[in-house]
């Protein structure tokens, strides 16, 4: 959070120019936001793809329990839980009251519905994974529900909270991806495919309504449109913004607001554990310190985001900074790779996503590892062609990606995950993990894992994700932080 | 071999009107700037491209940087003379790809013309046109992966047709001639007529034409490699200079207007000569003109 | 006649089924899986079977080119896998945003061209001629994506007299509309209007050198005269040849226009669709694109044909 409101002063000159844009001929209960992805569909229980939910989550559809803007879980269609003593039953009070925009009610049948409908075998919900410890959903009375675990699981309720987890009617759940219908504070109006989508306001919200009338987004995937329709006034809100050196021309304009959160991304280099030489421990600590973080961050952020040492994000609780672990140091990599037998160095590939953070950091990380005798062939994919080469097909030497799911460590456990760490000790960290419940013990355990992949050097961890973005000066209530991929527009306002 | 319409002026007159030809001149020397900066690049540059000082990005040009520095602090007046090596090296193999498999085909079919296989090669030529180029170009990529390589073949596959039409079109008209007939009547096969008298005398418009094509080469390359399809990193690309600084236009504009003043100066270099040769090779064109 | 037109149809059929096989290979052989690309990073494999079956990608190639080939008779295109509407009514929405920027951005083109090429070809060699040849020859040499850059940046970024891209729909009105599109269609209109003039000027020199502008000139017509009553009318066939060609060049070729606009046009579609592995999107599209230059093709020969009877000997 760098820049504040600084525009009380000139509240005149502000007059002024913004008449002047399209946006403020809207009645000052519109919004624009701009966002650089279009959704493939509106329907966030059947794709992976984070548009949908930037639209959806908390607006249109809302779970069981739900995200605040500084990442705690809080309670959403469920007023209260009870957790039984062994863990593994958690019964959940539902509000009342509740309708769907299509005017039917919310009631305990939709809930058992939703959830059974994750875990059913033809299921396609993108994070199956995190509800499989589900063993059945039991309907007590229209207001209660029962669910119960195959074995305790500490993260359930946060798991909840995940865009994948709304619930949906029985009648709409087909017709979600284009017609989406939820219980949210604002309803699915318009989509001009290509263009923008409109949501307006839900007149029977059950909670506080919202106070704006109309949402609008507006879909701008090129960095230079997106820099020229902020500043033509053509949206209101631009985040996260997808070019930071652009920030200071905004904030050197009245109009604007530069908004600097943090988001759950932690940017790593994936390094491919099973492909020698990355199977060799020392070539991976060798590319930890040939990395400069610092001229990363600077060079292809402009200086937006922090430091990494692990796979986890520095603004939760449990964070250890083992940034001095992997400090650059390009003599002691040459070092460490003589002793793994590359003193001359080697030859390896470099597979880059389309986002800019990987693209320029690509550039950067190949002439840092030039530096230390390691040339990399770099390529430019797309992301079909990402996911296919690399996170399914497994062919590659090293990779960039920001992985923006929150509290994404458990995929260490994962031996077939793209990046192939396989370590038993850290399986079992996890697995610990997954039967705590007790708070401290849990932070104690998540340090511990933090350490291990540090220790085993599994990734280079570069920096984590800032939510850098622009707001209209007189839009209040966006969220600076990114806890999950939304864009909650419930409490948002214009100031008069 | 008298009766050469295409070429009516005896070579020692060409070089004449070529130096009295002011396009031809002045695309000449803009041609031969870039290609010279292309060629000294192998031995010379100021600034090693693949080394980046990012502490020095985004400085205006100056003594030391004189076309300033790009987004990671690398000299831009050497990135474009680097540049140049691959927009001349993509344009020139995909107009060559067009010349060796395209005029043959052109030929076969104006010597076989009537027959079927005319047809089918005229046909297949409206096929390959018919598909929208860019479109076809993103494919490629999307089932080779993007590179220098596939960008020629994009650029290359849609250079066949204009060859192939432009060589059948000019060999039509010389079959009908005397001296095309002499031959036949001599007993020569339409292959060898082909090569000894009718390949030699549609010379001039292929060149012509390889100066335009090559031109076009240029612009789909930068176009290609601005959307991020054309050469990787870390050898530069002009098309993915201007991509990579399309957020720089008013912070710092050096970082976009050099390497868009390069396509520029080069495509009008190459268009100009093209013209400027047009006019040297066919006379009677010039004074129509 | 006749034997020539059934010859020419034959020919367009059989180009239609060669470019349909062509587009169905390419298809078949694109990596990367729409199924794996919806579900993402954290996906399960057999989650990404299900979606695969319900999609029906595992069916044969053969059946599902003939499934293909079929349902575009009957009108149906399948549904988009992402989207998840109807595939011709998304092609619908972006051919009514396509054909009318193409068909802006033509008459701006032309616009400009017909005088300019006019004026040139009457003051041929004077320094107006000159000039404007040189103009022209910068027109066609600056890339168009860089011009859209800075029209972008100077008429939204800085003047605010447009927005900067995007297409508010036809429902926000006509002129809305076409405000939207100003600034994409100048963009694609300059080098072709360049194009356009230079083919105008020397088109109109080679029909004031034939005969019969002479005999008019002997007649006692003035040059200008004989440039308005006779040179003109002669000197369109070959414009309008190059308007022809244009129109299906811009239809299809606009992407990189589109993307710098963020215009919601045919090009963005299949470009989109292409990254996101959308494949039923993209056959049928480019099949469509496909179909109308090879359709626009025939019409030019046919009208040729009908024009000028040597032709139908040459060409057949």
């Amino acid at each position: 959070m760098q820049s504040h409101i600084r525009t009380f002063a000139i509240a005149g000159v502000l007059a002024v120019s913004t008449a002047l844009t399209p946006a403020a001929f809207a009645a000052d209960t519109e919004v624009t936001l701009g966002a650089q992805l279009e959704p493939p569909n509106l329907d966030p229980t059947g794709g992976a793809a984070a548009a949908i939910d930037e639209v959806t989550y908390s607006n249109v559809f809302e779970g069981l329990t739900r995200f605040t803007s500084d990442g705690s879980v809080v309670p959403g269609l469920a007023e209260s839980w009870e957790i039984s003593d062994d863990g593994k039953v958690y019964t959940f009070k539902l509000r009342e009251g509740v309708k769907f925009h299509d005017g039917s009610d919310f009631t305990a049948e939709d809930v058992k519905f939703s959830l059974d409908r994750i875990n059913a075998e033809e299921s396609t919900n993108a994070q199956k994974a995190l509800y499989a410890d589900i063993e059945s959903v039991e309907v007590v009375d229209p207001s209660t529900v029962k669910v119960t675990l195959s074995k305790p699981n500490g993260s359930i309720l946060f798991n909840l909270a995940w865009g994948d987890a709304v619930i949906v009617a029985p009648e709409t759940a087909a017709t979600n991806a284009t017609n989406p219908v939820g219980t949210g504070a604002f309803k699915f109006d318009d989509w001009v495919e290509g263009d923008h989508i409109d949501l307006v306001k839900n007149p029977d919200y059950w909670g506080e309504p919202a106070k704006l009338e109309k949402v609008t987004f507006k879909f701008i995937s090129d960095p230079n449109a997106a820099f020229a329709a902020v500043m033509a006034g053509d949206v209101d809100s631009f985040m996260p913004f997808p070019a930071p050196e652009n920030l200071a021309q905004f904030e050197a304009d009245p109009r604007f607001n530069v908004v600097v959160g943090s988001t759950e991304g932690e940017t790593i280099l994936s390094t491919n554990n099973k492909q020698p030489p990355f199977d060799n421990p020392k070539v991976r600590e060798a590319l930890a310190h040939a990395i400069d973080r610092s001229a990363i961050i600077d060079g292809a952020m402009f200086g937006y985001g922090t430091p990494i040492g692990t796979h986890f994000a520095p603004h939760n609780p449990a964070y250890v900074d083992l940034t001095s672990q992997s400090d650059y140091d390009p003599e002691m990599a040459k070092k460490l790779l003589a002793e793994a037998g590359f003193a001359d160095g080697f030859t390896t590939t470099l597979k880059l996503p389309p986002p800019s953070y990987a693209r320029r950091g690509g550039e950067i990380i190949a002439a840092q590892l030039r530096d230390v005798g390691i040339e990399t062939e770099i390529s430019n994919l797309e992301w079909a062609q990402w996911l296919e080469q690399v996170f399914k097909g497994k062919d590659y030497g090293l990779t960039i990606v920001s992985h923006t799911e929150p509290m994404d460590i458990g995929i260490y456990a994962r031996p077939d995950y793209y990046f192939q760490y396989d370590s038993p000790e850290f399986q079992k960290i996890m697995e610990d993990l997954n039967n705590t419940t007790d708070p401290a013990k849990r932070t104690e355990l998540l340090q511990a894992a933090q350490k291990k992949i540090a220790d085993d050097y599994v990734n280079g961890y570069l920096f984590q994700l800032a939510n850098t973005g622009v707001v209209n000066a007189k839009l209040k209530g966006i969220w600076p932080n990114r806890p999950t991929q939304a864009n909650d527009m419930t409490s948002v306002y214009w100031e008069d | 071999m008298s009766d050469m319409s295409l070429n009516s002026r005896p070579a020692s007159g060409l070089l004449g009107s070529a130096l009295r030809s002011p396009s031809f001149m002045i695309g000449f020397l803009l041609t031969l700037l870039f290609v010279l900066a292309a060629v000294i690049s192998f031995f010379w540059v100021p600034y090693d491209v693949t080394v980046l000082n990012i502490p020095n990005k985004l400085k205006a040009p100056s003594l030391e940087h004189w076309f300033g520095t790009d987004i990671f602090g690398r000299d831009i007046f050497s990135m474009i003379m680097v540049g140049a090596r691959v927009s001349i090296a993509v344009a020139l193999v995909a107009v060559g790809i067009g010349i060796v498999a395209g005029v043959p085909l052109g030929l076969l079919a104006a010597a076989r013309h009537g027959s079927l296989l005319d047809e089918v090669i005229m046909r297949g030529n409206d096929l390959v046109f018919a598909f929208p180029a860019l479109l076809i170009a993103i494919m490629i990529t999307a089932v080779f992966g993007p590179g220098a390589i596939n960008a020629i073949i994009a650029i290359g596959i849609f250079n066949i047709p204009v060859f192939a039409r432009l060589a059948r079109g000019a060999a039509l008209s010389l079959w009908t001639r005397d001296y095309v007939l002499a031959a036949r009547v001599a007993g020569k096969g339409q292959a060898r007529i082909s090569a000894e008298h009718i390949l030699p005398n549609i010379l001039n418009l292929l060149i012509v034409q390889g100066t335009i094509q090559f031109s076009l080469g240029i612009l789909a390359e930068a176009g290609l490699a601005f959307v991020g399809l054309g050469t990787q990193p870390p050898l530069p690309s002009w098309g993915r200079m201007l991509a990579e600084h399309q957020t720089l236009y008013a912070l710092a504009p050096q970082t976009v207007i050099f390497p868009g003043l390069a396509i520029v100066l080069t495509v009008l270099g190459l268009n100009l000569m093209g013209d400027g040769l047009r006019d040297i090779f066919d006379p009677r064109l010039r004074r129509a003109r | 006649m006749l034997p020539f037109l059934a010859r020419r149809i034959g020919s367009l059929a059989l180009s239609l089924i060669a470019a349909s096989i062509v587009i169905f290979l390419v298809i078949e052989v694109v990596p990367g899986d729409p199924a794996s690309f919806m579900l993402g990073l954290n996906a399960a494999p057999d989650t990404v079977a299900a979606l695969r079956d319900s999609l029906g990608l595992d069916a044969p190639a053969f059946v599902r080119y003939w499934e293909w080939i079929t349902g575009m008779f009957r009108g149906e295109f399948g549904t988009s896998y992402t989207y998840k509407v109807p595939v011709g009514n998304l092609i619908a929405d972006r051919v009514w945003v396509s054909l009318p920027l193409t068909i802006y951005a033509l008459t701006l083109s032309t616009l400009i061209a017909f005088p300019v090429g006019v004026l040139a070809a009457a003051r041929r060699n004077s320094p107006t001629d000159v000039s404007i040849m040189g103009v022209t020859q910068l027109g066609i040499a600056v890339p168009n994506f860089w011009f859209a850059m800075l029209l972008q940046l100077v008429f939204a970024g800085i003047l605010r007299w447009f927005s900067a891209g995007g297409f508010p729909g036809w429902d926000a009105g006509f002129w809305a509309g076409m405000k939207a599109m100003t600034l994409p269609a100048v963009a694609l209109a300059l080098p072709q209007a360049s194009i356009l003039a230079r083919v105008m000027r020397s088109s109109l020199l080679d029909t004031l050198g034939e005969d019969f502008i002479r005999t008019a000139r002997a007649k006692g017509l003035s040059r200008r005269q004989a440039l308005w009553r006779h040179a003109i009318r002669n000197a369109l066939i070959p414009v309008l040849t190059i308007i022809g060609l244009q129109f299906s060049f811009l239809l299809a070729g606009a992407i990189i226009i589109e993307r710098i606009f963020y215009f919601p046009g045919m090009g963005s579609l299949i470009f989109q669709a292409i990254t996101q592995r959308d494949l039923i999107v993209v056959k049928s599209a480019v099949m469509l694109l496909v179909f109308a230059v090879i359709l626009v093709t025939f019409l030019v020969d046919v009208t040729y044909a009908i024009a000028d009877p040597r032709l139908r000997r040459a060409r057949s």
